[in-house]
């Protein structure tokens, strides 16, 4: 593979916190990009929900499925918003 | 949100239905990311105010349990003339719904509860 290995610690919200079982956890993987740890944590939880409607932030920062993450990050994984 | 320069004030309040799409509906549970609320909330404020300049607005939501006939959502805008209360307001609605990390699951009356998934909403188009 040729990504290296970075610590991210992924957040998960609402619908992902119930498929996940838990709210948060760090984890060593191989990701570039915020969509990277989103496909990764969706194979290691079996969630079924494409990322086309979910949103993604980086450090309380919003961002893009292209954002790259660094190690040592936290990436907040958003399902679909339904305010209002 | 009293303003001397203000002529007109409008308001937007969302309140719990008891049915979603055919499903009777016993109460609303909101659960929202309050750091990332209120900066991308901030940010729709100030967009509505460069397209629709206006004097106040507000906005609040609400979190945790709800029950049918609660109000989930405030919006409040006051600005000089009614066409940028009534804009400003239908901006800020619309796109607090779309962007903001809030989320919504329903409780049904059989027990049964599911989050709702907002991809069917239709984005109003702002003038």
């Amino acid at each position: 593979m040729s990504e290296s290995m970075k610590t991210i610690t992924v957040r998960y919200f609402a619908m992902f916190r119930e498929h996940a079982g838990l709210g948060e956890e760090t984890l060593s993987l191989p990701v570039e990009t915020a969509k990277d740890v989103f496909e990764q944590t969706r194979l290691r939880h079996g969630s079924k929900e494409p990322n086309g409607h979910c949103k993604v932030a980086i450090n309380d920062e919003m961002a893009d499925w292209s954002s790259p993450v660094s190690d040592g990050d936290t990436v907040l994984l958003f399902p679909p918003v339904a305010g209002g | 949100m009293s303003n001397p320069g203000a002529g007109g004030f409008c308001c937007f309040e969302g309140w719990v239905r008891n049915e979603n799409e055919g499903r009777t509906v016993e109460r609303l549970e909101y659960e929202a990311y309050e750091p990332l609320v209120i900066s991308e909330g901030e940010r729709v404020l100030a967009e509505a105010l460069q397209r629709f300049p206006y004097l106040e607005a507000r906005c609040v939501h609400r979190t945790g349990l709800l029950d049918i006939g609660d109000l989930a959502v405030w919006v409040g805008v006051a600005s000089a003339h009614r066409d940028e209360a009534f804009k400003a307001c239908r901006y800020i609605i619309d796109e607090l719904k779309l962007r903001l990390p809030i989320w919504k699951k329903e409780h049904y009356v059989d027990g049964d509860s599911g989050w709702v998934n907002c991809e069917r909403c239709a984005a109003h188009g702002h003038d």
